[in-house]
């Protein structure tokens, strides 16, 4: 029997999606040992944001509020403090997880399973699955402390479905660090956007250095996403060369994607950038290099100038949406 | 101002697809890779540079140690950080395919004590195991704050705090954070101005680069001679167990099915429509 301890991601004073592929994670744990898993909603907003998870199967719910922007120093004393007593302590394997958690682990020199794509139940004991280089190599390992710190890729286990009850909740008290003191948060600017969330889009087109420039990708990029009710995301090259926003990087370093259709537009398709997305279902890639690397993995390829190409495809696919 | 940064060899990341797996999966073998400076920890290396220095004029302000975890061979890639300008390093035998995080964090936080730095600014990953989670235990160990992937950093008139820039998922953060503490960089701190001293003047833009600096014909004679202290883990009084077991390790799935090259914006539309039915 292993007890599972969910700790929830918000963000604005709500759950983010990335909460529920760690239940996800949870309930699969929970099931093959015959234990429960708990929730700690903790961070500004805590209240509301453990209503929003009421109705997941949770045993309970914890709730510490904590006011102040995201630092993990923070937060991490009060997950370590909930932590004792549970076997499993989950969260997504965002930025906010990774950090959050391995900080809390600290705490308790406990082991950590990060990024984890699979769990099972062998010999009473789990055992993780993790991609590791770059998503060349396939681990499974185990964690050997009394209690295991695992992050999960959202890529792979998919966002829990509400499935009615409702699980009390309970305050649970903020434990002091005296460490947060030196880390002050000033402000967290978001880029807002209409378009779905990338790590939660199920099209998603993508723009490299080919574009050449912040315009072009506007004037390229976006309309094809917008047509296409996608979200935009971007090799390493054009977020570091200003293109767009650092939060819309896919690969090794930025975020894992795995949408129904990933559009390539101008992408080379290095080994860090294909470790993002690799596990997306069909793989289209625009590139005048036949010879590119993204060629690997993409199961359409056109060979041509995506500015000629891009804005016709562009209109093809409206056309096509307004012929239904 | 002195600066610890943890450096490790990793089997070239830009090849990674070709590393194998031993037949039994007991392991992985990355022979006829050359070895790397992990990138992270070469553009952590590149910050740590950038906050010790007078880019105007190219003097040295401040010190820059590195330190690393490997068997005599991984020398070599200690030389290539030496090349790039750090005054000298520390070698902790040891075996890098086989230490975990938790280990290889109470390494790096007993050489931090022994070394009191300002700062320990590392790679926010390894690019082989992939992990995030060393820099904070070595933060946790030592009782610091720190602060993950930072993308701009400005070192205030004392030299005590700094104000920072980070990359989250949902945004980047603006925030400030007293020394000792640990940092890790994302890509952008590589950006001509993502790192300002106070020092150098602050409208000085380094060059637009991929990576950290290249290491100058005069820095690869000089790193020959710069020291390189060489320390078991018991010297450390490190005997820390390992928190995870690693069983095996196998080759992912390749994707199935080959490339359809098309001729026409409407050829591959319709096979999207058609075939694959994802428009």
């Amino acid at each position: 029997m292993t007890d599972i301890l969910v700790v929830a991601e918000l963000y604005e004073g709500k759950n983010r999606k990335t909460t529920l592929s760690a239940v996800a994670f949870a309930r699969q744990v929970a099931e093959a040992t015959s234990g429960a898993f708990d929730i700690l909603s903790i961070g500004e907003g805590a209240n509301a944001a453990a209503q929003e998870l009421a109705g997941f199967g949770a045993r309970k719910i914890l709730e510490t509020e904590i006011a102040g922007g995201y630092v993990a120093e923070n937060l991490a004393a009060t997950v370590a403090g909930a932590a004792k007593g549970y076997g499993v302590v989950v969260a997504a394997g965002t930025a906010y997880g990774k950090d959050l958690l391995s900080r809390a682990a600290g705490k308790l020199a406990a082991g950590v399973a990060p990024d984890i794509s699979a769990v099972r139940v062998d010999g009473g004991e789990l055992v993780y699955t993790r991609p590791m280089y770059a998503g060349n190599v396939i681990a499974t390992m185990k964690v050997t402390t009394p209690i295991q710190f695992v992050t999960v890729r959202q890529t792979d286990f998919e966002a829990a479905a509400a499935s009615g009850g409702s699980s009390p909740i309970e305050k649970f008290a903020a434990q002091a660090d005296e460490v947060a003191k030196r880390l002050r948060f000033g402000s967290l600017e978001s880029v807002k956007s209409e378009r779905p969330e990338l790590t939660e889009a199920d099209v998603i087109v993508a723009g490299g250095r080919a574009l050449k420039s912040e315009d072009n990708f506007k004037n390229v990029i976006d309309p094809l996403a917008d047509a296409l009710g996608a979200a935009v995301g971007a090799s390493r090259a054009a977020c570091d060369a200003g293109y767009v926003a650092a939060d819309l990087q896919i690969g090794q370093t930025g975020k894992l994607v795995a949408p129904k259709l990933y559009l390539a537009i101008g992408i080379s398709g290095a080994i860090q950038h294909l470790a993002g997305m690799k596990g997306s279902k069909v793989i289209v890639a625009i590139n005048k290099d036949k010879e590119a690397p993204i060629a690997q993995v993409a199961d359409y390829f056109f060979v041509a100038d995506l500015f000629d190409a891009v804005p016709a495809l562009t209109e093809a696919v409206k056309k096509l949406a307004t012929a239904g | 101002m002195k600066i610890l940064v943890p450096i490790k060899r990793v089997a070239d990341p830009n090849n990674a697809n070709k590393v194998k797996v031993a037949p039994d999966g007991s392991s992985v073998t990355s022979e006829g890779l050359e070895w790397k400076l992990n990138p992270f920890d070469e553009w952590s290396l590149e910050a740590a540079l950038r906050l010790t220095e007078n880019a105007a004029d190219k003097s040295r302000v401040g010190e820059v140690v590195l330190v690393s975890i490997g068997p005599s061979d991984a020398t070599q890639t200690i030389r290539q950080g030496l090349a790039m300008g750090a005054e000298r390093a520390i070698r902790v035998e040891g075996d890098d395919a086989q230490l975990d995080a938790w280990q290889v964090a109470n390494v790096l936080a007993a050489v931090a004590k022994k070394e009191e730095p300002d700062l320990i600014v590392m790679g926010k990953q390894v690019v082989d195991g992939d992990s995030n989670v060393v820099p904070q235990y070595v933060a946790e160990l030592l009782g610091w704050p720190a602060l993950n992937y930072a993308q701009l950093l400005k070192l205030s008139a004392d030299g005590k705090t700094i104000a920072a820039q980070r990359e989250l998922d949902t945004g980047v953060e603006t925030l400030e954070v007293d020394g000792p503490a640990v940092i890790t960089c994302a890509d952008r701190i590589l950006h001509p101005q993502a790192v300002k001293n106070g020092v150098t003047p602050d409208d000085f833009a380094y060059p637009v680069a991929e990576g950290g600096r290249y290491a100058s014909l005069k820095g690869i004679m000089q790193a020959k001679k710069k020291p390189i202290a060489e320390m078991s883990m018991a010297d450390l009084g490190v005997d820390a167990a390992a928190s995870v077991q690693y069983i095996a390790f196998e080759l992912p799935p390749a994707r199935s099915g080959n490339t359809v090259f098309v001729e026409s914006v409407d050829e591959l539309v319709q096979k999207l429509h058609t075939d694959a039915k994802v428009l």
